[in-house]
């Protein structure tokens, strides 16, 4: 059994064609997709027949100093194929994006780590704390001028 | 008459036994009825993401012995794994062998913890627990003699395995395949057809598949939900694709179904270990790789493997550095814990430390 990985074109066009003005760009294994945006495009990745991405694997958060990453990958277990949407967050002070919680409910633990050790905000998020370090602790460790 | 009961607050662990080391849990008792969950995280949090981006390339895969301590010999496949699509290189096919056969062997050695701790649980103190170890330090002795170490190993490395296994190590597996096909069939004996634990597990905190997609879980807990999914199949990384094995799967999703998978599984990886046996071919183990390792800048890798958890993957970046840029762990533990509401809302006390010993958590996994 072989894995289908979406290439970045293809969801990039599928995205364009559904939702159109989400998508700011595609390289070779993800799409770039607007940060306001990323709960509208989770929705329709996960519902779409078509695409059927109804498992979230991670969401992962990377600090460029200038901007943030956030990294979606994504999988169908029905159409056995994988997927990457990436959305792209500037400014150091206070960087949010909305939660996709109500589109994968497995979202709920990474959001609140991202939050606690990168400081995005995920709006939307009905329980958004700390969840490794104590409520009070100053600053966000992950982020590359934080030591 | 009908008898009042006032909601109650209480903590269990981060001390408590049964938690799998450091877990807090704050739940809402009505009465013996469990009616709010709230799971608190954090108690045994190293800062691994952290350290990494201040460690070289290699010196990262000890890090990665310390996540699920439980799984070392599976974590090291997994961020090797990793750095080789960074790097772009395959290990030799003996490297890609042994890395194969000791990830069956851990997976064996982390379901029997897993399945020891759970009948524990339910209050089968001492006997099949004992059973598991007794088959786990079997195991760990093989490591000893494959690397050194027994829980920490750091025995792979990004392009193949850190030695070749010495010749005594063939006969000394041989011997261990012999003995640990009676003990596990004393344990199955004693376990499977147990008429107090399915009393007592059948039926219990069941997950539905939709549920277990939508919480992301991945692992046995996954396939005892019904879903045949295993990345070893779906994705075959190292020489999985050479193997022969099944993949089992539940059908209600209980607290028995978790276990049973479990159990199964470990006659799986057993088919996986003989037959890696039989097929490994001398050779070299280990690509001859620069000792301080440059991935080019801009690229990323996400390693995934069937870990005995569930699905664990590292997510790296790499500037053209010494280090990784961004080192993320996916990590199954936490993210199966997404299910601890599903899992224990409306259930008793009595069960709850029962459900949570079905999930098989492991903190170092969950804090990281």
């Amino acid at each position: 059994m072989g894995m289908r990985e979406v290439p970045g074109e293809e969801l990039g066009a599928a995205l364009n064609g559904a939702l159109p003005g989400v998508v700011r760009g595609f390289d070779d294994s993800s799409a770039w997709v607007l940060p306001s945006q990323v709960n509208r495009v989770a929705r329709f990745l996960c519902d779409d027949p078509a695409h059927d991405f109804q498992f979230l694997n991670s969401i992962s958060a990377v600090d460029y100093v200038e901007y943030f990453d956030l990294v979606y990958h994504l999988t169908s277990l029905r159409r056995l194929s994988t997927g990457i949407f990436k959305a792209r967050v500037y400014g150091r002070e206070g960087p949010v994006l909305p939660s996709v919680y109500e589109i994968w409910r497995g979202a709920d633990f990474q959001e609140r780590e991202i939050w606690d050790l990168m400081g995005i905000h995920f709006t939307g998020h009905p329980n958004m704390k700390r969840i490794m370090l104590w409520e009070g602790f100053d600053g966000h460790p992950l982020r590359k001028d934080f030591l | 008459m009908t008898i009042r009961t006032v909601p109650m607050t209480v903590n269990v662990g981060p001390q408590h036994p049964s938690t799998h080391g450091v877990f807090r849990v704050r739940i809402t008792f009505d009465g013996e009825d469990i009616v709010e969950v709230e799971p608190v995280f954090g108690y045994l949090h190293r800062g691994t993401e952290k350290l990494a981006e201040e460690r070289n390339y290699v010196q990262v895969v000890t890090l990665t012995d310390r996540l699920d301590y439980t799984s070392s010999m599976i974590n090291n496949q997994a961020y090797c794994l990793a750095v080789e699509e960074l790097l772009g290189v395959e290990p030799p096919m003996r490297a890609k062998y042994l890395r194969t056969l000791t990830a069956e062997l851990q997976r064996i050695a982390s379901h029997l913890i897993a399945v020891g701790f759970f009948v524990q649980e339910l209050g089968a103190f001492g006997t099949p627990l004992m059973y598991s170890f007794r088959s786990r330090e079997r195991i760990l002795d093989l490591f000893e003699m494959l690397c050194g170490a027994r829980v920490t190993v750091s025995y792979m490395r990004p392009g193949g395995v850190f030695a070749d296994a010495p010749r005594d190590f063939w006969p000394a597996l041989d011997r261990f395949l012999e003995d640990f096909e009676e003990e596990l069939a004393d344990m199955e004996r004693l376990l499977l057809e147990n008429e107090i634990l399915m009393l007592r597990t059948r039926g219990v905190s069941p997950i539905s598949p939709e549920v277990a997609i939508n919480c992301s879980v991945s692992g046995p807990v996954l396939r005892a939900s019904g879903i045949n999914w295993d990345w070893r199949k779906q994705e075959p990384y190292d020489a999985y694709d050479l193997m022969e094995f099944d993949v089992p799967i539940g059908s209600n999703g209980d607290n028995y179904d978790r276990f049973w998978v479990r159990m199964q599984e470990i006659h799986q990886s057993l088919r996986i270990v003989k037959q890696c046996t039989a097929q490994i071919e001398p050779g070299p183990v280990r690509l001859d790789l620069p000792l301080v390792l440059r991935p080019k800048a801009g690229r990323e890798a996400y390693g995934r493997v069937e870990a005995s958890k569930g699905e664990l993957a590292f997510y790296l970046v790499s500037d053209g550095g010494i280090s990784p840029y961004r080192f993320k762990v996916r990590s199954p533990s936490l993210i199966n814990l997404t299910i601890i509401e599903h899992l224990l809302v409306g259930w008793k006390l009595a069960d709850m430390i029962v459900s949570l010993g079905s999930i098989d958590i492991n903190m170092g996994e969950v804090d990281r």
